[in-house]
């Protein structure tokens, strides 16, 4: 019996990875062919989807895109001998996957087991090292687990980049009845996408991180906000979930250890805002999604009042190879004061698009053309966005600048959450700064000025700015100087992050591409 | 507020309020679960909500009308939402919106008249490295053009 791979994440449903896999399944019964069918998560070669593999004695060999349309042909050439000369003569066969030039660079710590196992296999989760980090931190003390997590030098990778640490000491060393870990899977950044790959592809990690988490600051329930976009995500994590109950992973007592960590899924429901923490709070606590004031920090009076670690999906399931590996194997890579690793999303308009995940240091010119493979419509690559709708936009004069929380704020732009969202040169970056306002119009939970009112008048002003209406160079040039005062406005008088940060994407346009900004019918402009 | 809810949505609804009472934080899953079975959250069942959940109607009226994905009318059949962010827009979304739009005569938050199909905006669907991307339904499609979209919504409705 030989090992077919077709992967169910949702990227590759989105192509057609399911019709794909009933293909092979159904030509496999009728010829007789004996297959086992596995439906991995995807290795995030997302241009290549679906992409199929072949278990060999070498190794996996990839066929890629495989559709419906394909499957005939691949039987033919008696691909499920993937090492045969029939199968390597096939027009698909890309040969081992771990030798493709994408994937053979990686540094995947994070992301080690995504594309390789079975998601909601337990088993295959063991048999590829899972669970080993909790095993070692069930003989650890909560002090030496977050000194670990210290020493690794991991900052949250949700996008404020807070050392991990730092933040669960403080919830260590909170007193209270209760406690929570509380995992942000809010993903609503555009160009992002490694939550809920991990989410749908490798479950148990998260599980793992959150249960750790657990037992370092002795919070014994976990709630992991979903959002509601991800409905595959949901039906992932709840499987998950459920066997690792099963196999006391998860429940009162972990591995007879007689500590108890439960963990439930919560829906979100569609507000961007709810990225941020206090407004995920509000909304697990069911309540509008407001933002709160902080002090106090989550991490002293959280979730219902009481301490609570809050933190991002890859931020936690980053924890269980620190805790299995140790904290310096971790901080060995990177550079500066970023240390580990990044899992990347290259998205937008780029050829190959997917998942890169990389020590820290690697720059956004080596990602987008030596992985990205430049522009999908094959034009030049004129801007990048970088950290979701809230990142500042990056000029071509910028892109030796390395992948660096640090190296990034020097520039007044954020690494975020690792999204990279490509443009070509036919985008109009004035469109794209009142896109900015619009989308904070939009999602702002209203509870401050300068974001709620901010937003609107900032869609006026890009209005008058590029619409061939109140055109003289004099108001032209005061429109402008509007458009600054009020962004200045929005950064520092806005609560959180979706006021004070709406106006990066707004002047990084305007300040790298100010030709975008004069009016649109030049005719009306006049000199006087 | 309109009393069209039948005794069957009715006696489901109370069914999930029973169930969500005392649940901390229980209004976000009670509402996605009335949303899920029913398709809607009818106005007129705040005032049993509040009381189950110790709420003013206020309250829940505020809570309904915060969040996106919540919707006090019924929609169609069929769902479509069209990713609006960044990422798709970066491949030419937004003439794939006009296209949409134009093909099956609605706009935003609007459903045919006949019933089958609505569509609503979305932004990300965790799907940008095969933009553009739409969900009908519960499923992702990536890298679609009018074709695609006519293709999908066929299938399930009697758009062609």
């Amino acid at each position: 019996m030989v090992k077919v791979f077709v992967p169910r994440d949702s990227t590759a449903l989105s192509l057609g990875a399911d019709r794909t896999a009933k293909a092979i399944q159904a030509e496999a019964d009728k010829r007789g062919v004996d297959i086992e069918l596995v439906r991995n998560g995807s290795r995030g070669l997302f241009w290549l989807e679906p992409l199929v593999e072949v278990e060999t004695t070498e190794g996996r060999v990839a066929f890629a895109p495989v559709k419906t349309k394909d499957v005939t042909g691949l039987f033919d050439a008696n691909f499920t001998d993937a090492l045969s000369s029939e199968a390597q003569a096939h027009a698909l066969h890309l040969g081992l996957t771990e030798d493709l030039d994408w994937m053979k660079k990686q540094q995947r710590l994070t992301f080690a087991r995504i594309g390789v196992t079975d998601p909601v296999s337990l088993d295959d989760y063991i048999a590829h090292d899972g669970y080993k980090g909790l095993h070692n931190a069930l003989n650890l003390s909560g002090e030496e687990i977050v000194q670990a997590v210290t020493d690794s030098g991991l900052r949250g990778r949700g996008g404020a980049a807070f050392p991990t640490g730092i933040k669960w000491n403080t919830v260590l060393g909170a007193p209270a009845d209760q406690k929570y870990i509380v995992c942000n899977a809010d993903e609503g950044d555009s160009g992002t996408f490694s939550d809920r790959m991990v989410m749908e592809d490798d479950p148990f990690v998260l599980i793992e991180g959150m249960t750790i988490a657990g037992l370092a600051v002795g919070a014994t329930q976990g709630y992991i906000y979903l959002r509601s976009e991800y409905p595959h995500s949901l039906a992932i994590l709840n499987e998950a979930i459920s066997k690792a109950y099963a196999a006391d992973y998860l429940g009162d007592d972990i591995q007879g250890s007689g500590k108890a960590f439960h963990l439930e899924v919560r829906r979100a429901a569609g507000a961007y805002v709810c990225g941020e923490e206090t407004s995920l709070l509000e909304s697990l606590e069911g309540k509008r999604g407001l933002v709160r004031f902080k002090p106090p920090l989550p991490a002293i009076e959280g979730l219902f009042g009481k301490p609570t670690v809050v933190n991002n999906v890859i931020s936690l399931a980053t924890v269980p190879i620190i805790l299995d590996k140790g904290a310096q194997y971790y901080a060995d890579y990177g550079m500066g004061r970023s240390r580990g690793t990044l899992p990347i999303q290259l998205a937008g308009n780029i050829k190959q698009g997917g998942l890169v995940e990389l020590a820290f240091g690697v720059t956004l010119r080596e990602l987008l053309y030596d992985y990205g493979g430049g522009s999908a419509s094959g034009r030049p690559i004129r801007a990048v966005q970088v950290g979701g709708p809230l990142g500042a936009y990056l000029p071509e004069s910028q892109f030796d600048t390395p992948v660096d929380y640090e190296s990034f704020q020097k520039l007044w732009a954020v690494l975020g959450h690792g999204g990279i969202v490509a443009f070509d040169d036919t985008v109009d970056m004035s469109k794209m700064a009142r896109y900015a306002f619009e989308f904070c119009t939009i999602e702002s939970c209203g509870k401050c000025t300068p974001c709620r009112i901010g937003s609107v008048r900032g869609t006026e002003v890009m209005d008058k700015i590029t619409s061939g209406e109140d055109n003289t160079k004099e108001s032209h040039a005061k429109n402008i100087q509007v458009l600054r005062d009020l962004s200045d406005t929005m950064i520092n008088g806005s609560l959180c992050a979706m006021g004070g940060m709406t106006p990066f994407p707004v002047i990084s346009a305007l300040n790298h591409f100010p030709e975008d900004f004069e009016p649109k019918n030049k005719a009306k402009v006049t000199s006087e | 507020m309109s009393t069209t809810l039948s005794a069957t949505d009715l006696t489901k609804i109370e069914a999930h309020i029973a169930a969500h009472i005392g649940v901390p934080g229980g209004l976000t899953p009670l509402m996605h679960a009335i949303q899920d079975d029913i398709g809607y959250i009818p106005e007129e069942i705040y005032p049993q909500v509040s009381k189950a959940m110790a709420l003013s109607v206020a309250e829940v009226h505020g809570f309904v009308t915060f969040y996106h994905h919540f919707r006090t009318h019924p929609v169609g059949k069929h769902v479509l939402q069209i990713c609006r962010a960044e990422s798709c827009q970066a491949m030419g979304s937004e003439q794939l919106e006009t296209d949409i739009k134009t093909k099956y005569g609605v706009d935003y938050h609007e459903t045919t008249k006949d019933g089958e199909l609505t569509i609503l905006p979305v932004y990300c669907l965790g799907n940008c490295a095969c933009s553009p991307a739409v969900m009908l339904d519960d499923d992702v499609h990536g890298r679609v053009d009018m074709g695609v979209i006519e293709e999908i919504v066929s299938e399930v409705t009697n758009h062609g």
